[in-house]
């Protein structure tokens, strides 16, 4: 009785998020960047949303401040000290550069304890999420592509420093 | 004053937690002495197999006062339950030959210094072998009975029985000979980017140790104090346990406790800490 208004409801919102005629969304495996390791174009052709981006910096795949500080999420508790802090990280990079740096930093910087956010391997003895066991067949990356394009759009807010 | 306190309270925080303890190579203040009697080595030179560090630090250098405080008498170290339950493991009988621990090692306490070799190679089995599978060796060889599980807390409790009589002899791990092969899989592990977030060891232990990784302050990995009471799961764990839970929070396929790479690795983690105290059954969050 309820499957149905419930999936239609889901339909609705996939919809309103990624409209029909938006651009096909670039595969992680066919990401093209740049020579110093940017992503020139957006990966959805659908624009960052800068809330849900904020969301990302705390919570999920996301969580960069367990390793970024960042002065305006100061109301959130423990923010790490393993990659520098974000203030004013739209002014040391343009959006490209900190798209290929969220998706791939290993690009921008070899060997960076970064994590690769839109990536799917290949990996060493990948993982089924965090259960240790055994990955199920192919990974899907940390990100998907508009939550790169979400983040981005928050970092790109943070173009000052704070006193 | 106050205003910058209230604006940066989470980084404040993370700095508070950190002062004593600022500059990677720096000599701290921190002592320990367990019961005021047994002193602990925190921090040594480092051994000459670890080209990263100028000085080894023990855990219990990085974790907070409280939690410090609970090591420092053994009254306040819930570990100890499982010291005095191994105590009656080694004297009762376990299997058909009507031996018991105590039949060829008279105490617990004769077997003191023995942690601190361990893991080491065994030429009757032709491997290296860890305490764990030392116990189990006598378990069924000598006594008849069926092995305990590598992970069961009546072999971690006996595990740390084997730490707490050695408590302050300093670990020398042998690294050479044929003990070689093995230690060179486990560093050859370290250093082995693992899982989705693909980070090896080294990633944090050795390149980010003092840094805070969102709540948790990270050390430099050390096993001189293990098994390890954790708060957060309110027990003794092994070392091989705690393997189990890093590799797999890099979103890998982990690997068992009791398994040869966690034995490798054992054996070359335990050798970066040559110089520390044996310090388990430690207290750690």
């Amino acid at each position: 009785m309820f499957a149905k208004p419930v999936a239609c409801a889901a339909f609705l919102i996939v919809s309103g998020l990624a409209p029909l005629h938006a651009q096909e969304v670039v595969a992680p495996s066919a990401v093209s960047f740049t020579d110093m390791g940017g992503i020139e174009t957006s990966l959805t052709g659908t624009p960052g949303d800068v809330a849900a981006g904020a969301e990302l910096m705390n919570k999920g795949s996301g969580n960069c401040i367990a390793c970024h500080k960042v002065t305006a999420l100061s109301d959130l508790p423990f923010h790490g000290e393993i990659g520098p802090p974000l203030d004013g990280v739209a002014t040391r990079w343009d959006e490209a550069q900190l798209r290929g740096i969220v998706a791939n930093a290993k690009k921008t910087f070899p060997g960076t304890i970064m994590p690769a956010f839109y990536h799917t391997g290949p990996y060493v003895r990948p993982g089924d999420a965090f259960t240790g066991d055994a990955a199920k067949g192919d990974v899907a990356p940390l990100l998907s592509a508009q939550d790169v394009e979400n983040v981005v759009a928050y970092l790109m807010t943070l173009d000052t420093y704070p006193e | 004053m106050a205003r910058g306190f209230r604006s940066g309270g989470a980084a404040a925080l993370a700095l508070v937690l950190a002062a004593p303890l600022a500059g990677a190579d720096e000599v701290i203040d921190d002592e320990l002495v367990i019961n005021g009697e047994i002193p602990i080595v925190t921090q040594a030179p480092a051994p000459e197999h670890v080209e990263a560090f100028s000085v080894i630090r023990s855990g219990w250098t990085f974790r907070s006062p409280e939690t410090q405080a609970m090591e420092m008498d053994d009254f306040d170290n819930p570990a100890i339950l499982g010291v005095e339950a191994a105590r009656d493991d080694f004297d009762a009988s376990l299997g058909a030959n009507g031996e018991s621990c105590a039949s060829c090692h008279e105490s617990p306490e004769d077997l003191a210094g023995v942690r601190a070799v361990y893991p080491k190679w065994d030429d009757a089995a032709g491997e290296v072998q860890t305490i764990e599978m030392q116990v189990n060796e006598c378990v069924t060889e000598r006594m008849g009975a069926e092995a305990w599980p590598y992970d069961a807390s009546r072999m971690v409790n006996m595990s740390a029985l084997m730490s707490f009589v050695s408590r302050g002899e300093i670990v020398n791990v042998a690294i050479d000979g044929p003990a070689a092969e093995t230690w060179q899989q486990g560093k050859d592990m370290y250093y082995t980017r693992y899982g989705q977030l693909e980070l090896s060891c080294a990633n944090c232990h050795e390149d980010n140790y003092d840094n805070m990784i969102r709540a948790d302050h990270l050390s430099q990995g050390m096993v001189n104090g293990f098994p390890t009471y954790r708060l957060k799961n309110t027990k003794l764990n092994s070392v091989h346990n705690r393997f189990k839970g890093c590799i797999r929070d890099t979103m890998a396929q982990t690997f068992s406790p009791g398994s040869p790479e966690f034995v490798a690795l054992e054996l070359y983690v335990a050798s970066r800490g040559n110089g520390l105290s044996v310090e388990g059954p430690a207290v750690r969050n």
